[in-house]
């Protein structure tokens, strides 16, 4: 079985961004950027499913500029086995990136596709479920344990309140969170030895994908910043402020 | 116009979530309808009935509605969905679960989390941790919309709304997936999402134990919902569920008690838009002090107790 792993470029999660000063946009010229840290679940889930003899090729894909190739490295370096970029410099929203995968989906007959549940810097969510949408696969959101048995998937997902357990029948797209795996530290080996895997190019008109945007970003701006309060020396008077002040207890 | 809203449920009871999503609704100057999709489920239907603003639930009955599961509840909602110009749910794990999948199937955009309608078509949203507000206009024929709770009102029963419940035919089992079992944390404590006081534990805590032992109390006295950082919840002190952050719950109760929480801007999103924020912590430069109005820094352990005791 093969599995695919989507990954994307974002601004690393330390990075505090800015607004540019017209509105346009955000300024993101000179910050660091990473691999979206559920996207790093992602990837080492599908490689120990494949060190545990349960896959036998692990696909990283990402969809994005030309500077993606580096976070595709980060994928190969944990092990992934080959990447293929689908290169764009167009903003790429949710439904076009889903676009995109279900074109590669259909081209390397995944068993499992597993992404991140969410990318850091838009904070969507959207994009595994909308896969799953388009190839009329299951899905398996926000998974935090995930074993695989006669044809199916079997996944305990993170819910308000606790958690579930579903069975979905492969083809299927998990989406990670948090307490799935902790990713392994790409060591140096690694990440000489991922050079040399084979990362192919593509583009969305190879895939023919119309990527348009169809959400118009008017403007951004940053929220009203909250300022800090006081500090106070005990606990008596703590409960006089909140008593008397803020009235809240 | 009108809506249509993705009701939250557990064929028992509404969720109190799925009352801001009507709130959001109404401000899109929509009539508004609710689908309530599940199992023996006659009882929800009747309480959205009784919300104000609701004009007409749509109950849709089978086994394979009962649990929630993504393929079939959505199948449900795009069979509905030509005669509507919103679809819309609340921002919890179910929604997010549910909505992308409805959105995708129509093709159409999603817009998430929206706390803001700013027109018909246009919303704001935060993104990259809430430290940016973006504005952003739909063109889709069907704008689907996830909601974040904490941003509008809970929409309220009125005296003599009763507005029509008519029950659908339920779409075909997609047989895609199937339910296997759920644990949720039992607790006599408020939920997260609709509590007033939060008392919210992080590192500081060092185990679950001390996590217990120190806030557990605090929480009872207060009537107060228990919280926590990823860091907590990371190190094994809580649940999953308890996280408050960006990828985790968005809340925003009058009052939040942050022990022994360093701040991380992932942690913030999740809190800043409570009401009045206290910080408790030994590290006086943590970032958790540029946002509480009221800070004391010291030894959570010996902090904790007093607080308890001081509030009788």
């Amino acid at each position: 079985m093969k599995i695919l792993v989507a990954v994307k470029r974002v601004v690393d999660f330390n990075v505090k961004v800015r607004v540019k000063s017209d509105g346009s946009g955000i300024d993101i010229g000179n910050v660091k950027m990473s691999m979206n840290p559920f996207d790093e679940i992602a990837v080492e889930a599908a490689v120990r499913l494949k060190e545990a003899g349960i896959a036998s090729e692990v696909i990283a894909v990402s969809c994005g500029p030309a500077q993606a190739q580096e976070t595709l490295r980060t994928a190969l370096a944990i092990g992934a086995d080959r990447a293929i970029l689908v290169e764009s410099q167009d903003e790429l929203q949710p439904l076009a990136v889903a676009k995109l995968l279900h074109a590669l989906v259909k081209q390397e007959g995944p068993g499992l596709i597993i992404v991140g549940k969410q990318a850091i810097d838009d904070d969507s969510n959207q994009t595994g479920q909308m896969l799953a949408a388009l190839g009329n696969m299951p899905q398996a959101t926000f998974a935090s344990t995930l074993s695989i048995a006669d044809g199916e998937a079997i996944v305990a997902r993170e819910i308000d309140g606790g958690q579930e357990t579903l069975a979905v029948r492969l083809p299927a797209v998990i989406t990670t969170d948090l307490r799935l795996n902790t990713p392994r530290y790409v060591t140096l080996p690694n990440i000489m030895k991922a050079k040399k895997k084979p990362l192919a190019l593509s583009s969305p008109a190879q895939l023919g994908v119309d990527v348009a945007p169809r959400l118009a970003a008017l403007k951004f701006s940053e929220p009203p910043a909250r300022t800090a309060g006081i500090k106070v020396t005990d606990v008596a008077t703590l409960v006089a402020r909140l008593k008397n002040d803020a009235k809240v207890i | 116009m009108t809506a249509l809203i993705i009701a939250e449920h557990d064929n028992r009871v509404l969720k109190a979530a799925s009352l801001h999503a009507v709130t959001a609704a109404l401000h899109c100057d929509t009539e508004v309808h609710i689908l309530v999709a599940g199992q023996a489920c006659a009882e929800v239907a009747h309480a959205a009935a009784a919300l104000t603003g609701v004009s007409r639930v749509l109950l849709a009955q089978a086994p394979h509605l009962a649990d929630g599961l993504a393929e079939n509840i959505a199948a449900q909602v795009v069979a509905l969905a030509p005669a509507y110009s919103y679809i819309l749910a609340t921002a919890t794990a179910a929604g997010k679960n549910v909505l992308p999948r409805v959105a995708a199937t129509l093709d159409v955009a999603q817009v998430s989390e929206i706390t803001k309608v700013i027109s018909a078509d246009t919303f704001e949203r935060p993104i990259y941790a809430g430290n940016v507000i973006a504005t952003v206009k739909s063109s889709d024929r069907i704008k689907v919309i996830s909601v974040r709770a904490t941003a509008f009102a809970a929409a309220t029963a009125g005296a003599g709304n009763g507005a029509e419940v008519v029950s659908i035919d339920a779409v075909a089992d997609s047989g895609l997936s199937h339910f296997m079992a759920r644990e949720t944390t039992s607790s006599d404590r408020p939920e997260l999402a609709g509590a007033k006081i939060i008392v919210s534990g992080g590192r500081g805590l060092a185990s679950a134990e001390n996590y217990e032992e120190m806030l557990a109390p605090l929480a009872d006295k207060l009537h107060a919902a228990l919280g926590a950082s990823r860091a907590a919840v990371d190190a094994g002190y809580v649940p999953n569920d308890y996280q408050i952050g960006q990828t985790g719950k968005v809340v925003a109760p009058d009052l939040y008690i942050a022990v022994g929480i360093s701040g991380a801007i992932q942690h913030l999103a999740g809190m800043k838009d409570s009401k009045v924020i206290v910080a408790i912590n030994k590290d006086e430069e943590a970032p958790i002090f540029s946002v509480a109005d009221y800070g004391i820094v010291g030894d959570l352990f010996e902090l904790v107790p007093q607080l308890t005791t001081a509030l009788g």
